[in-house]
């Protein structure tokens, strides 16, 4: 695998303390990550846990109503939302579809199309597409832009296991081919693409985060998986160091019960449980930022 | 030999219907229909002010339309109704402003028929000038706000991340239908001006395989429509607006008809031997 983070490439985007909020409630709160060039970040989470309205709000389409994010001057964005419905009246084509939102080379739009597999349907109206199809067509048309950041809002969604597969090797082809950073929104709470470099798993806040774990060594899961499905898949074991109850409260492991979960909020493990099993000098930048907390809940105390 | 006045409503109408073929495609792929709707009839209190404060007739109902459109923008974001309920108070009560601000005016003498439903003896030349200066105007700003406004169209978050500004593209269309609502309300009539935005757009789908060529299409449709209306209006002497809608809506009626749908179908019929 290649190592594109250094210490020297400044962060394509970078959330900190990032809260949005709607109608007085807090959708989502207290979002620390950051996108390298080359660094894949999975966001997983139940339903409504706010990750489509991060992945949003790290490429500005939301503002934060609390505190900031960052954008390299000129980030370039790919991205594929979650929803996308196309009104049948509008005439369009996978082809003119590819240059949506920018002009492209017809050599562009041919290579993209094929490296997603869905070369064949350029002339299709994209009504007429499958769930999976439509997916495709919508990847390629992020891609085909050479985005410096690729956001992918459930992008296997409608697509069956072995499609998922392929466009999770696909995703890896296009970091490793062109650098880019990625941000991907999964739908599954514990399987995750095997080449994420950090997962982030929110629920209004950051539950937890950490390096998911390769399945390929193990022999159950190359049973359960298949050999090629278990290269590309990993899977990401929660370590909270609290509970959210039914009604919206959260159970924190010091036994106490808070409204609301938020990193300031005082009722949570210092990093070493709260985030991954790798040292200081493992380079992914989350512990210092860490340190931050834990200064800023002392500050708060 | 045709008359002056007619020619005159021929090239004003024109003019109207291109402008409006590349606007109206927008209406229906933004399912705008009744919002444009709301706006036209606001015009009706654009012509009541105008008369109130002698102000320009044009002028007065691009601002009122302008102004009920931001209304709706902000009630919209309030969020308290949904937008429907919003355009239908909005949309009847501009109209009936209009109305009881007319009615209060007794010294004016006011022909409400011809605002209603367009009156095709009223086009000056002048008038002639603003339609097609406005039209230039508007087709050179649906040119240029062309990507923002198709990819917003398409998803406003898409645009919004790869940096489109889709809302100011959505300011600049309003005012746009403002423009095309105070120059087409003469020929058309309040009431109608959504119909020559939606009809021509709605008959070029059918024949159309990318938005750029439904543009197109929806404004030579327009000008078909346009023109076979107003030949019928001076013919059977009837409102200019109704009559230009009817003939929008027959050739609306002839793209449902099954003509060269199927080519596939079509090229199987004749492959030799096919016929018995």
């Amino acid at each position: 695998m290649l190592n594109f983070r250094s210490p020297e490439t400044l962060p394509l985007v970078n959330l900190s303390n990032a809260g949005v909020s709607r109608n007085g409630r807090w959708l989502v709160r207290g979002v620390e990550f950051s996108i390298s060039p080359g660094e894949i970040v999975t966001l997983i989470g139940p339903n409504g846990s706010g990750k489509s309205t991060t992945a949003k709000t790290a490429i500005g389409v939301l503002k934060p109503d609390e505190g900031y994010v960052e954008r390299k001057p000129g980030l370039k964005v790919g991205y594929v939302p979650q929803k996308l419905a196309v009104d049948w009246t509008l005439p369009l084509t996978v082809e003119r579809l590819m240059t949506l939102t920018g002009p492209l080379r017809g050599r562009e739009i041919e290579e993209a199309l094929a490296a997603t597999g869905v070369l064949h349907l350029a002339k299709s109206e994209v009504q007429h597409l499958s769930g999976g199809e439509f997916q495709r067509a919508l990847l390629a048309r992020a891609i085909a832009r050479k985005p410096d950041l690729l956001v992918l809002d459930e992008p296997v969604q409608g697509v069956d296991f072995s499609g998922e597969i392929a466009l999770y090797e696909l995703i890896k082809q296009i970091r490793n081919r062109t650098g880019c950073g990625i941000l991907l929104i999964s739908h599954d709470l514990h399987i995750v693409m095997a080449e994420t470099d950090t997962v982030v798993c929110l629920n209004g806040h950051v539950c937890c985060r950490g390096t998911p774990q390769a399945v390929s060594q193990s022999p159950e899961y190359q049973r359960l998986f298949g050999r090629r499905a278990a290269n590309t898949l990993a899977v990401y074991s929660h370590h909270h160091d609290h509970t959210h109850l039914p009604d919206g409260r959260v159970l924190h492991a010091d036994g106490s019960i808070t409204e609301h979960c938020f990193p300031g909020d005082g009722h949570h493990h210092d990093d070493q449980q709260n985030v991954h099993d790798h040292g200081e000098d493992c380079g992914c930048g989350h512990h210092t930022r860490l340190h931050g907390y834990e200064q800023k809940e002392k500050r708060d105390a | 030999m045709l008359d002056d006045f007619f020619v005159r409503a021929l090239i004003a109408g024109v003019g109207i219907a291109v402008m409006a073929g590349p606007l109206g495609c927008f209406v229906i792929w933004r399912r705008m229909a009744y919002f444009g709707d709301t706006m036209a009839h606001s015009a009706l209190l654009g012509v009541a002010l105008s008369l109130l404060l002698e102000l320009n007739l044009m002028l007065s109902v691009f601002i009122v339309a302008a102004v009920v459109s931001v209304l709706l923008l902000f009630l919209q974001r309030r969020g308290a109704l949904s937008t429907d309920a919003l355009l239908g108070i909005l949309s009847h009560s501009a109209l009936s402003f209009g109305l009881v601000i007319v009615a209060f005016m007794t010294w004016v003498r006011i022909d409400l028929v011809g605002f209603l439903f367009g009156d095709i003896l009223a086009v000056t030349e002048s008038d002639i000038d603003i339609i097609w200066g406005g039209g230039i105007l508007v087709v050179f700003a649906i040119v240029y706000l062309w990507r923002p406004l198709l990819a917003s169209t398409v998803n406003p978050e898409l645009a919004e991340a790869e940096g489109l500004q889709p809302e100011r593209a959505r300011l600049f269309f309003m005012l746009l239908m403002a423009l095309v609502i105070a120059i087409a309300m003469k020929i058309v009539g309040i009431l109608l001006i959504t119909s020559l935005l939606i009809i021509p757009a709605a008959t070029a789908r059918r024949f159309s395989t990318s938005p750029e060529v439904m543009a197109v299409l929806a404004s030579v449709i327009g000008a078909l429509a346009v023109t076979g209306g107003l030949f019928g209006s001076l013919h059977w002497d009837t409102p200019s607006g109704p009559s230009i809608v009817v003939a929008a809506v027959g050739l609306f009626a002839l793209s449902l008809l099954p003509i060269g749908r199927r080519p596939i179908e079509a090229a199987h019929h004749s492959t030799p031997g096919g016929h018995h």
